[in-house]
């Protein structure tokens, strides 16, 4: 390259397609790259683990399909942890969609453990608008929100619902979250007016926002945040699932980012020195 | 009239649900239950009126022919179609007007809407959100260039947390001895996270809270009345 050149701006579909190529082998390939296990990670598995066996838990799909990469693996792995542990899961949802997030769950899960049944080891409870207002209700009274499950079955007939009145009957509320309303709704409602202990996940780029909350009160149990902690989590089960052959995809990406970050970079340097040399040229 | 009575609503139910907070017993805490009822039942109603407006403005467009009026158009069927299909055989276990649909279960192997919501919205939505990392890609080439302090010292810290959260960054400071654990990328990357990170997030947070009661303050005491439509 001669003095005066500067690097010509790559064309974005150049850009476009090693990333795909660099995401795709991957996934096609699998690298086998190892996740250390985090702090936050561990404070989720404890949480799960501390449980007694025979307890209620809440786990609230709080996410649509476009989140589901990040979402879905979280979900599977926190209730087939509760499951090998004994607990009992009611899923309910305060996003629309969440009500087919839980079935999927449940249904990939069921294949597994084909003797977890309906009604006596997990319920869907369905999909209720009103966010915060819905938590608030649900503390004080469960089946006033939820008088049926979400195939319209009376909560009465539902075995392990019948000792559920409020949140006083639930050991811990996971929230895998997308937005509001969510994880935040339930860290405000649940735990700080009804002493419920909360814990969840999040997508990744909503993950800083909720570091504050894991503190010294405890008003979050850790927080798997993105792919990243859901494979985490994973390895802390010995399973391997779609977040762990998906951390060798997002790491290349992330890799990818940084490269691009570097070029660009050294491309605004050139420009820079370029200028430069024009104007003491000109003086 | 039709401003003092809205107001007066408002300012007389922010007060209960308030004093609920601080005195729980009777009858503020039957009053405020009541109010979250029917909160709750008005909400629901919100659905209906999304689906409602959703119609309204998409077949406009359409009459209209604005600009791109076939992707509205689109949108109008496929929204329709999914009503139909968990009208006419339900979703799940439950029945629709027409049945179970057992000869539709058989040939796509599940209910249509299931079958719809699986193989079509799931994958379009996640699709959508996946495009997201090409734009990234493009503008970290294009925009994430340094050109202060400020700009390298976010840079940097970008870079250290990007790596410090996948497998690659783990492996690339793996070799370093227990002593130098500090200097792995993913405790420099927690350590980002937690200390300048939370301290900033914690600051947002404060602030976007001591603007949420001023501003419902406004409300309360009607200083503030957009939501009731109009000018003033």
């Amino acid at each position: 390259m001669s003095e005066n050149k500067v690097p010509r701006q790559v064309d974005r579909r150049i850009i476009y397609l090693i990333l795909l190529i660099g995401v795709a082998i991957p996934l096609i390939v699998p690298l086998g790259f190892h996740s250390e296990v985090t702090d936050l990670v561990k404070q989720v598995y404890d949480l799960v683990e501390s449980t007694p066996a025979g307890s209620n838990v809440m786990i609230s799909f709080d996410y649509d399909p476009s989140t589901v990469t990040e979402l879905q693996p979280m979900s599977k792995v926190l209730i087939e942890h509760a499951w090998r542990k004994g607990q009992k899961v009611i899923a309910v949802a305060l996003w629309p969609q969440g009500v087919q997030m839980a079935e999927q769950a449940f249904n990939e899960l069921l294949v597994k453990y084909p003797d977890k049944k309906y009604g006596v080891d997990y319920v869907n409870l369905g999909y209720k608008t009103g966010g915060m207002v819905t938590i608030q209700a649900m503390g004080r009274n469960f089946r006033e929100v939820f008088p049926q499950d979400f195939k319209g079955t009376p909560i009465e007939q539902i075995q392990m619902m019948k000792n559920v009145k409020s949140f006083k009957q639930i050991g811990y509320i996971a929230s895998l979250s997308a937005g509001d309303p969510g994880l935040k709704e339930y860290i405000m409602a649940a735990h700080d007016m009804f002493g419920i202990k909360v814990t969840g996940g999040v997508t990744a780029v909503s993950t800083p926002g909720f570091l504050p909350y894991v503190n010294n009160l405890h008003q979050l149990y850790g927080l798997l945040g993105g792919l990243k902690g859901a494979a985490e989590y994973e390895s802390l089960l010995q399973v391997k699932g779609t977040a762990t052959s998906g951390m060798d995809a997002q790491s290349i990406a992330h890799v990818l980012i940084i490269v691009f970050i570097i070029m660009g970079n050294y491309r605004a340097y050139q420009i820079r020195q370029n200028t430069k040399r024009k104007s003491s040229a000109k003086a | 009239m039709k401003k003092t009575v809205p107001l007066g609503i408002t300012f007389l139910v922010g007060l209960i649900v308030i004093s609920s907070e601080f005195i729980p017993h009777k009858p503020f805490n039957y009053i405020n239950e009541g109010l979250e009822n029917w909160f709750l039942i008005i909400s629901s109603f919100a659905i209906i009126l999304g689906q409602l407006s959703l119609i309204k403005v998409n077949s406009g467009k359409v009459k209209e022919k604005v600009e791109n009026w076939q992707y509205y158009l689109v949108g109008l069927i496929s929204f329709g179609v999914m009503v139909l299909c968990g009208i006419l055989w339900g979703t799940e276990d439950a029945k629709g007007l027409a049945g179970n649909g057992d000869k539709l279960i058989a040939f796509f192997g599940q209910k249509p809407f299931e079958y719809l919501f699986s193989n079509i919205y799931q994958h379009l939505s996640s699709t959508m959100f996946a495009l997201l990392a090409f734009f990234i890609a493009s503008a970290a080439y294009r925009a994430f260039i340094i050109r202060s302090f400020e700009s390298n010292l976010l840079m940097l810290a970008a870079v250290v947390v990007m790596l410090g959260r996948t497998s690659i960054g783990t492996s690339l400071t793996a070799w370093l001895p227990q002593g130098w654990r500090w200097v792995h990328l993913p405790n420099i990357a927690d350590f980002i996270m937690n200390y300048p990170n939370n301290a900033a997030q914690r600051a947002i947070m404060i602030s976007a809270a001591l603007g949420i009661v001023g501003s419902s303050l406004r409300i309360l005491l009607g200083i503030e009345r957009s939501y009731l439509g109009g000018g003033d």
